[in-house]
C-alpha cells in the first residue's frame, strides 16, 4: 500500500522494471529524491532564493555475476518515466555483453522489506526565511550570513526479488554565521523535523550574546603547542577527515589507512575512546543501495582499540569478511562517539589556561599514513585564561597526529555528545550525521 | 513541441525570466587490481528557472521539463522573487539580462563512443598490470587503480530578454595511482585528483601521455618507499605543474572570486584577504607574476564561450606583473561591487544557481627552461604532484603536500624525497616568485573537484601553468 505519491510512484517503476526482465536477469532499484527550498543569506538579507525538486533512480540490471547500472533523472510523470527505465533496460541488457564477470558483486537476494514514513507535512522553508530576517533585522540588524534549507526526501531500494524499502523524512536546517567583523563569526546551526520557530529564536539569541566577545582586540599566538578544548563541531571536522579512509576495511587492507599505526600497533588511542557507527541514532535510512539491511551498531574503536571496520558488500567478497551495511566508499553516516566525564559547566575551568576552538576548517593530512593532519581554526576561536574566556585569535594552522589529539594528548571527554545533522548539500541534502562529546587536549601543536 | 516553445508558454508575466537546460550524460569505467570496477552510467536531465521581477530575484529547478511542469518551477520562481523583493541584497534590476543568441561546440577528434568498452577496458587493465612491476609480481604493490571518467555536457539557455545560447562541451578526466607498502612504509603515486582532465575526446589520452603511465607510477611509487624524508627548514622550491594547478587555484583563485570578497561564502567556503579597495594597486606577487582568466584554451578543462547567466566569455588579465587588476566575479557580482569581472557565472548543473567560478585560470608562461630554473637554485626542493591542501578561510595561511620530490643542490637535481610539505602565506608568498618557466614546462592541468556554495556545488576548473621557483619557502617533511 503507497504511503505517498513518490512512494505510489516508486513501486509503480519497480513493478515495470519487473516486467522489463527476461530470463535469468535481476534488477535493483536505488531512488534518491528530495523537494526543497534554499534560502541563501548574506547580510541579514537574501541573497539566493530557490527550490529544487529531484529524482534519481539507479537502475542495476544483473545477470548471474555480470551487472551494469545507470543513474537517471525522474520527471515525476509516470509514462515518462517508465519509458526511460525502459530504454535503461534495454541499454544496460546490451551493455553486459561487454563486461566480465564480476567476482566482487553481491548484492541482497533475500533482503528485508521495510517503509518508513515521517509523521506531519515538510516544514515550509518560505515561512522559516522570513522569521530568519525578522531575527536578524532585530535590535538594530546582525551581518548574518549562511543557508536556510528545509523541505521533504525520500530513499528507496527495490529489487527483482521483491524486497521493497521506502524511508521518507522532512527537516529544516539553519546553517549560519553572525559575523563581527573579517573572520570574527559566530556558527550554528539549529534545525529539526518539525519547524520550530522559538527554538530558532533560542539559538539566534545564544550566538547574539557571543558577538561582545568577538569584538575584543584579536590575540595573535605564537608558533607552539597549546592546552585546547576542541568543541563537538570541531571534533566533526577531525571526524570528517577520518572518514576519509580510517575506518574503511579496503584502506587498512591496503595500508592506506591514516590509523595505519593503530593498526600495526604502533601507536595507541587512549582508552577512554570508543567510537560506533551508529545508524540506529543516526538520520542515515537504515537500508543499503544493495538491499541489505544496515544493523543499528558497528563498533569501531572500543577503549581506543581498533575493533572493526566498515565492510562494504565489495571487500566483502574481495576479503571475505561479512558486509556490514556500508556503502561503497566505506564512511561512516553516523558517527558516534561515548561521552566522557567532563561537564559542559567545567570546560573552561578545566581548559585554565589555552585555546577554545569553536570550530577546525579545511583539515587534510600532513603526513597520513602517520595519521599526522593539518588544519585551521575557525569563526569565535578564543584564547581564555584561568577559566576566563580573554578575547578572541587571530586564525591558526595545527599540525598534530591522532595518536596525540584523541591519545596520548587527551586529558578529559566531555560528558554531553551532541548531535551534528550533516550540512552537506553536494548533488542533495546529506542524510548523515554524528554524535560527539568535545575533547579536551594537552599540548596541540600549531605551526603558523 | 520544442523546449524554447515549451518555456516559451510557461514563463510568467515578470521583468525577466530564464531558462536554462542541462542535459549531461557522463560515464566512468574502472579497474582496480586487475579486476573491472562497476560501470557507472548516468544522464542527468532537468532545468533551471530564474525569475527576475521588481528587484527580486528567485529560482527553482526540476527535472518535470513538460508545459506545466516548467510552468509549476516559473511559478515558485516568481514567487520567491516576490517574497524576497524588499528583503535582498541586491536590487536584481541592476542584474545583467542574457540577451545573446549563439552556439558552441568543443572540437573532438577521436568520440569516444569510437571505441569499444571493450578495447576501453583493455587499455585501462594494460596500465593496472604494469603498475604490479616489471614481472607484475611485486609484493611492495598493494592497490592499483585506473579510471576513465567520460562527461558530454549539452546546455541551453533561452530568455525572456531574447537570450538563446546552445553549448556542447565533450571531456575526458583520466586517473591512475598506485599504492605501495613495505617495511611500515606506505606511499602513493598517481595523478592526483584527476589533474590530468581536459576537454576533447580519446585524444587526450595521448596529449596527457596516459599509455605508460603504469610503469612509472610503479617505478616512482618503489622509489619513494626507500627514500629520506623531505628535509625541513626554509629553502627554494620549485614546483611543477601539477603542483602549481593547486597552488594557483587554492591561492590565487579562490581569494580572487568577487562573490567572496561580497561575502556570500563566509558561513561555508570562508572570506578572502583581498578587498575591493585592492584592484588596480595591489601587488599580489613579484613582478613575474602574470594571471589570465582564459575560457578559450582549446582543451583546457573549463573553457567555454559563455557562461550560466549568459555573458559572453574572453579572456581577461587579473594580475600583470604582480599588480592585481580584477577579480573573478560574474555580471551579478560585478553589478553589486561597481567592478569589472569575468564571464565566470557558473553552475554545476540544472539544480544549482549559479555562482563565481575560477574556471580556467592560468600562469602565463616566463623566460626560463626546466634546466635554467634548477639551475638558479642552490639549496631546494623540486615538488611534483598535489597530495594535501589545506588553507585558512581567508585564503591566506596554507599548507600543501606533494607525492614526489627531488632535492635540488648546486643548482643539479638530487635524490629523491618523500613526504614533501610546505607552507606559507598567499599574501607573500608570490612576492617569493623568483624564476618563471617557458612554454616547453608549461602543462594544461584540470580539476572535476572544486567545491564551493550554499547549496554546494562542485565543478570543473582548469589551470594551465609553467614551471614555478620560489625563494626561500618553509618546507618540511613526514614524522609523527
Amino acid at each position: 500500500m503507497p504511503a505517498s505519491p513518490a512512494h505510489a510512484r516508486f513501486l509503480d517503476l519497480a513493478q515495470h522494471v519487473d516486467r522489463c526482465l527476461q530470463p535469468g536477469e535481476d534488477h535493483t532499484l536505488w531512488l534518491q529524491g528530495e523537494e526543497s527550498d534554499f534560502v541563501r543569506f548574506n547580510r541579514g538579507r537574501v541573497r539566493q532564493p530557490g527550490t529544487v525538486r529531484q529524482d534519481e533512480l539507479t537502475v542495476r540490471l544483473i545477470q548471474g555475476q555480470r551487472h551494469a547500472s545507470v543513474d537517471l533523472t525522474l520527471s515525476g510523470e509516470p509514462v515518462e518515466d517508465r519509458d526511460r527505465v525502459e530504454a535503461a533496460v534495454l541499454r544496460l541488457r546490451a551493455r553486459l555483453g561487454e563486461l566480465p564477470e564480476d567476482p566482487h558483486l553481491l548484492w541482497a537476494t533475500e533482503g528485508a522489506s521495510f517503509t518508513r514514513i515521517a509523521d506531519g507535512a515538510p516544514p515550509d522553508g518560505r515561512e522559516i526565511a522570513d522569521l530568519v530576517l525578522q531575527e536578524a533585522a532585530r535590535d538594530g540588524g546582525v551581518d548574518l550570513v549562511g543557508i536556510l534549507v528545509s523541505g521533504g526526501m525520500h530513499t528507496g531500494f527495490a529489487s527483482s526479488r521483491g524486497q521493497r524499502c521506502w524511508d521518507q523524512r522532512h527537516s529544516w536546517l539553519l546553517d549560519w554565521s553572525l559575523v563581527h567583523q573579517g573572520d570574527k563569526a559566530v556558527k550554528s546551526t539549529v534545525g529539526g523535523t518539525d519547524w520550530q520557530p522559538e527554538l530558532l529564536r533560542a539559538r539566534m539569541d545564544q550566538a547574539r550574546a557571543t558577538l561582545p566577545v568577538l569584538a575584543r582586540p584579536a590575540r595573535r599566538l605564537q608558533p607552539g603547542a597549546y592546552r585546547a578544548w576542541l568543541s563537538p563541531a570541531a571534533l566533526a571536522e577531525v571526524m570528517d577527515l577520518l572518514s576519509w579512509g580510517a575506518f574503511s576495511h579496503r584502506s587498512q587492507e591496503a595500508r592506506n589507512t591514516p590509523l595505519l599505526r593503530l593498526l600495526t600497533g604502533e601507536a595507541s588511542l587512549d582508552p577512554r575512546l570508543t567510537l560506533v557507527e551508529d545508524v540506529g541514532q543516526g538520520l542515515a535510512p537504515p537500508f543499503t543501495a544493495d538491499g541489505f539491511t544496515r544493523p543499528a551498531q558497528v563498533p569501531l574503536i572500543d577503549a581506543g582499540l581498533l575493533v572493526g571496520s566498515l565492510v562494504s558488500p565489495r571487500s566483502s567478497k574481495e576479503y571475505g569478511r561479512p558486509q556490514n551495511g556500508a556503502a561503497a566508499d566505506e564512511s561512516p553516516t553516523s558517527l558516534s562517539m561515548a561521552p566522557g566525564s567532563l561537564p559542559d559547566a567545567d570546560v573552561l575551568r578545566a581548559l585554565g589556561t589555552g585555546l577554545y576552538i569553536s570550530n577546525l576548517w579545511y583539515l587534510n593530512y600532513s603526513d597520513r599514513a602517520a595519521g599526522r593532519m593539518t588544519g585551521m581554526t575557525r569563526f569565535a576561536t578564543t584564547w581564555v585564561e584561568d577559566g576566563e574566556v580573554v578575547a578572541p585569535t587571530e586564525v591558526m594552522r595545527f599540525d598534530e597526529t591522532i595518536f596525540h589529539l584523541l591519545g596520548e594528548g587527551l586529558v578529559a571527554i566531555g560528558a554531553e555528545a551532541t548531535l551534528l545533522p550533516g550540512t552537506s548539500t553536494y548533488e542533495r541534502r546529506a542524510t548523515t550525521s554524528a554524535r560527539l562529546p568535545g575533547v579536551l587536549v594537552e599540548g596541540m601543536r600549531f605551526t603558523l | 513541441m520544442n523546449l524554447r516553445a515549451r518555456f516559451a508558454q510557461a514563463a510568467p508575466a515578470v521583468d525577466s525570466c530564464t531558462l536554462r537546460l542541462v542535459d549531461e550524460r557522463s560515464e566512468l569505467l574502472a579497474v582496480r587490481n586487475d579486476v573491472v570496477e562497476p560501470t557507472q552510467e548516468r544522464i542527468d536531465l532537468g532545468a533551471m528557472i530564474t525569475v527576475l521581477h521588481q528587484g527580486g530575484m528567485g529560482y527553482a529547478a526540476t527535472s518535470d521539463l513538460s508545459v506545466s511542469g516548467l510552468r509549476a518551477a516559473a511559478d515558485r520562481a516568481a514567487d520567491w522573487a516576490r517574497r524576497t523583493a524588499a528583503s535582498g541584497v541586491f536590487d536584481h534590476r541592476l542584474a545583467p539580462r542574457a540577451t545573446g543568441r549563439g552556439e558552441h561546440r568543443a572540437p573532438v577528434q577521436r568520440p569516444w563512443e569510437g571505441v569499444s568498452l571493450a578495447d576501453k577496458l583493455d587499455l585501462l587493465r594494460a596500465e593496472v598490470a604494469d603498475m604490479a612491476g616489471p614481472d607484475r609480481a611485486d609484493d611492495r604493490v598493494v592497490e592499483r587503480t585506473a579510471s576513465l571518467l567520460r562527461v558530454r555536457h549539452h546546455s541551453e539557455l533561452y530568455s525572456t530578454d531574447g537570450g538563446e545560447l546552445v553549448q556542447e562541451l565533450d571531456l575526458l578526466a583520466p586517473d591512475a595511482q598506485v599504492i605501495v607498502h613495505a617495511g611500515g612504509v606506505t606511499q602513493r603515486r598517481g595523478t592526483g585528483s584527476r589533474g590530468l582532465s581536459r576537454q576533447g575526446g580519446l585524444e587526450v589520452l595521448d596529449q596527457v601521455g596516459f599509455r605508460g603511465l603504469g610503469t612509472r607510477l610503479h617505478d616512482e611509487a618503489i622509489q619513494l618507499l626507500s627514500a629520506p624524508d623531505c628535509p625541513s627548514g626554509p629553502m627554494d622550491l620549485l614546483l611543477a605543474p601539477d603542483q602549481m594547478m593547486l597552488q594557483i587555484h587554492e591561492s590565487i583563485g579562490h581569494p580572487l572570486e568577487l562573490d567572496r570578497i561580497l561575502g556570500d561564502e563566509r558561513n561555508y567556503a570562508g572570506t578572502s584577504f583581498v578587498t575591493l579597495d585592492m584592484f588596480g594597486r595591489y601587488q599580489y606577487g613579484s613582478e613575474l607574476l602574470d594571471v589570465t582568466f582564459d575560457p578559450g584554451v582549446p582543451g583546457e578543462l573549463a573553457a567555454y564561450a559563455f557562461d550560466d547567466e549568459g555573458a559572453p566569455a574572453r579572456r581577461e588579465w587579473l594580475i600583470k606583473g604582480g599588480l592585481l587588476l580584477r577579480p573573478l566575479g560574474g555580471g551579478t557580482s560585478q553589478a553589486r561591487a561597481g567592478l569589472p569581472g569575468v564571464s565566470n557565472a557558473r553552475a554545476c548543473s540544472w539544480n544549482r544557481p549559479p555562482i563565481d567560478r575560477m574556471a580556467n585560470l592560468n600562469v602565463e608562461p616566463g623566460p626560463h627552461s626546466l634546466e635554467q630554473l634548477v639551475a638558479m637554485v642552490e639549496r631546494g626542493v623540486f615538488m611534483e604532484t598535489n597530495a594535501s591542501w589545506s588553507i585558512d578561510d581567508s585564503r591566506n595561511k596554507f599548507q600543501f603536500g606533494c607525492e614526489w620530490a627531488r632535492l635540488i643542490v648546486d643548482g643539479q637535481l638530487g635524490p629523491v624525497v618523500r613526504n614533501p610539505n610546505y607552507r606559507g602565506i598567499s599574501a607573500t608568498f608570490w612576492r617569493s616568485l623568483a624564476g618563471v618557466g617557458d612554454r616547453s614546462t608549461m602543462q594544461v592541468m584540470g580539476t572535476p573537484y572544486c567545491g564551493k556554495g550554499e547549496p554546494n556545488q562542485v565543478i570543473r576548473v582548469g589551470h594551465a601553468s609553467p614551471a614555478c621557483l620560489f625563494r626561500g619557502v618553509d618546507v618540511f617533511g613526514g614524522h609523527s
